[in-house]
């Protein structure tokens, strides 16, 4: 990646959160909708922004930058923390009746 | 909404390394066969695994550049001058190696599902990848289907053949050089050029941004002084998640 | 761990000279990588104070003017990131926290350190007096970089650097140890990177 422009931080889309996080959910969480517990802003994770250099990824309320999820998978385990998100909602596939 | 895509854990798996071609000056196509694989979504990702003897690994994701319906897993991998994960893909990696995948993940940056309005897709560079496997749906989509992508030169462009294969209405916006005989603009993508060769905000499209962040970041914020609503428009930010530059 | 191995692949890490480097530890050589959990605060200087709160007998702040009147010290050290890579020799200057808390009337024990974006970090008092930190605002002679914690960070060396809070604007004394933004999360209360206190338990 090029050297970023001084004034765009360097982060991802909460879609690159959704690999990482499949080590511990069976869903894909990138169009999991979830609730800010700050502002209650709204959002698939896939359009939260997503800081993966510190040491574990971090998700922020693209609304109010609020964190609102923290995960780490490394040699001490799996951790999450969601204490930021007030609810988190996965719809249920199409049934298949015609 | 995209639909919820249920399964199980998702786990690494070895993939057979099947080809590794040079496709531009700096990017190369790996051809990838993982032994436990179903399809996938196009726009969908993996993420990629390497380790060393001594235990460190480093992982990075990329786009899936395949369409579903080619067997296995095609990647178009970016040579970085100082890439630790990019210079092993593209320099050492070879067919009949291993490498350990984990995919597909994303049910967010895919192909809009159902496709009810027109679809805008806008590349910068190699983050034209997951758009290549959505390409080939415009043919039977019912609805306009554009790509616009930022390349620096013609030498530069990725997928060409598909590109110009598919039923997509593809304008290339170079930025250094065009291609012999080019009498079009060169230049960078900006919001003449955006208003001039995307599908426009009162056809409500679905947009789909990829490319390295400052391109991602400039060219949203035009579509939303252009009028979209940002609702409608989904981004995917590119560079993986590994050790920082 | 897994016991798949890459045919040929190694890394760039390079080790370094024997002592130097902690264990689990790699030289980043040239290189300074910048990690952040968030957006970087871009604070200008005229709307930065810092301030020593909390557990004092008195609130002391200072506006940058009066920050950088302050006696500074120029420091030369290693610092040990939790993410593997060390840095050596880096160069810094600012103002030693013994200054900042000269003259406080304190039964405080630990501190915690406050940032612009919310970051905290804890740490013992005593592990950021007695000439082990300082709140910094250059870094290699130029002015601290947004991205690298400017306007300016504190530095604690011997921990690992992400006790070196960016972004600092104030150190608030506590009586009861008060874990903040790595701590908890699984991160080590501590973090003296010699006995390779990354994560909690270790």
């Amino acid at each position: 990646m090029s050297s970023p422009d001084e004034t765009v931080d360097r982060r991802l889309d909460g879609n690159a959160a959704a690999g990482p996080l499949a080590e511990l959910f069976t869903v894909d969480l990138s169009v999991a909708m979830m609730t800010c517990g700050g502002c209650l802003n709204r959002a698939a994770l896939g359009a939260h922004h997503l800081y993966p250099d510190g040491p574990a990824l971090v998700v922020r309320c693209p609304a109010c930058t609020a964190v609102v999820l923290r995960f780490a998978a490394d040699r001490s385990g799996m951790r999450l923390e969601m204490t930021g998100t007030r609810l988190l909602t996965v719809a249920a596939p199409p049934t298949t009746a015609g | 909404m995209a639909r919820a895509a249920v399964r199980r854990r998702l786990s690494w798996q070895p993939a057979e390394v099947v080809a590794v071609r040079r496709e531009t000056p700096r990017a190369w196509r790996l051809a990838l066969r993982p032994p436990d694989w179903s399809g996938h979504l196009p726009g969908q990702h993996v993420d990629i695994r390497l380790t060393a003897p001594d235990g460190y690994t480093a992982q990075r994701s990329y786009s899936i550049a395949s369409p579903p319906d080619r067997p296995g897993v095609e990647l178009v991998v970016e040579r970085l001058v100082d890439g630790e994960v990019s210079t092993y893909l593209t320099g050492e990696l070879r067919a009949g190696d291993q490498i350990e995948l984990r995919g597909p993940i994303g049910g967010y940056f895919v192909w809009p599902d159902p496709v009810d309005a027109p679809v805008q897709m806008i590349a910068g560079g190699s983050g034209v990848v997951p758009f290549l496997g959505m390409v080939a749906r415009a043919t039977d989509a019912g609805v306009p289907v554009r790509l616009l992508y930022s390349a620096r030169n013609a030498d530069d462009v990725i997928g060409r053949d598909e590109l110009e294969r598919s039923g997509t209405a593809v304008t290339i916006a170079y930025t250094r050089a065009g291609p012999p005989g080019w009498t079009g603009p060169i230049g960078r993508v900006d919001a003449t050029v955006l208003a001039a060769s995307t599908v426009a905000a009162d056809a409500r499209p679905h947009v789909l941004v990829c490319g390295p962040t400052a391109f991602v970041e400039a060219v949203t914020g035009w579509l939303t002084d252009l009028g979209h609503e940002p609702g409608r428009i989904r981004a995917e930010r590119f560079g993986g998640m590994g050790d920082p530059p | 761990m897994s016991s798949f191995l890459s045919r040929a692949f190694t890394g760039r890490r390079r080790s370094g000279p024997p002592g130097r480097l902690p264990p689990g530890q790699y030289d980043v050589g040239d290189g300074f990588p910048v990690l952040s959990a968030g957006p970087t605060p871009r604070t200008r200087p005229e709307n930065w104070a810092f301030t020593v709160t909390g557990e004092v007998d008195e609130v002391r702040r200072w506006t940058w003017a009066e920050f950088r009147e302050l006696p500074r010290e120029a420091v030369t050290v290693d610092i040990h990131c939790v993410t593997s890579w060390s840095k050596f020799d880096t160069r810094w200057a600012g103002v030693a926290v013994d200054t900042l808390l000269d003259g406080v009337e304190t039964a405080a024990e630990y501190v915690v350190a406050e940032s612009d974006g919310g970051y905290t970090t804890n740490l013992p008092l005593e592990d950021v007096t007695d000439g082990r930190a300082w709140i910094v605002d250059t870094y290699d002679d130029e002015p601290l970089a947004p991205e690298h914690g400017g306007p300016a960070r504190l530095l604690v060396p011997h921990l690992y650097f992400w006790k070196s809070a960016k972004w600092v604007r104030a150190l608030r004394l506590t009586l009861a140890d008060e874990p903040g933004f790595w701590e908890t999360f699984g991160y080590h209360n501590y973090g003296d990177p010699w006995r390779e206190q990354r994560y909690a338990g270790d």
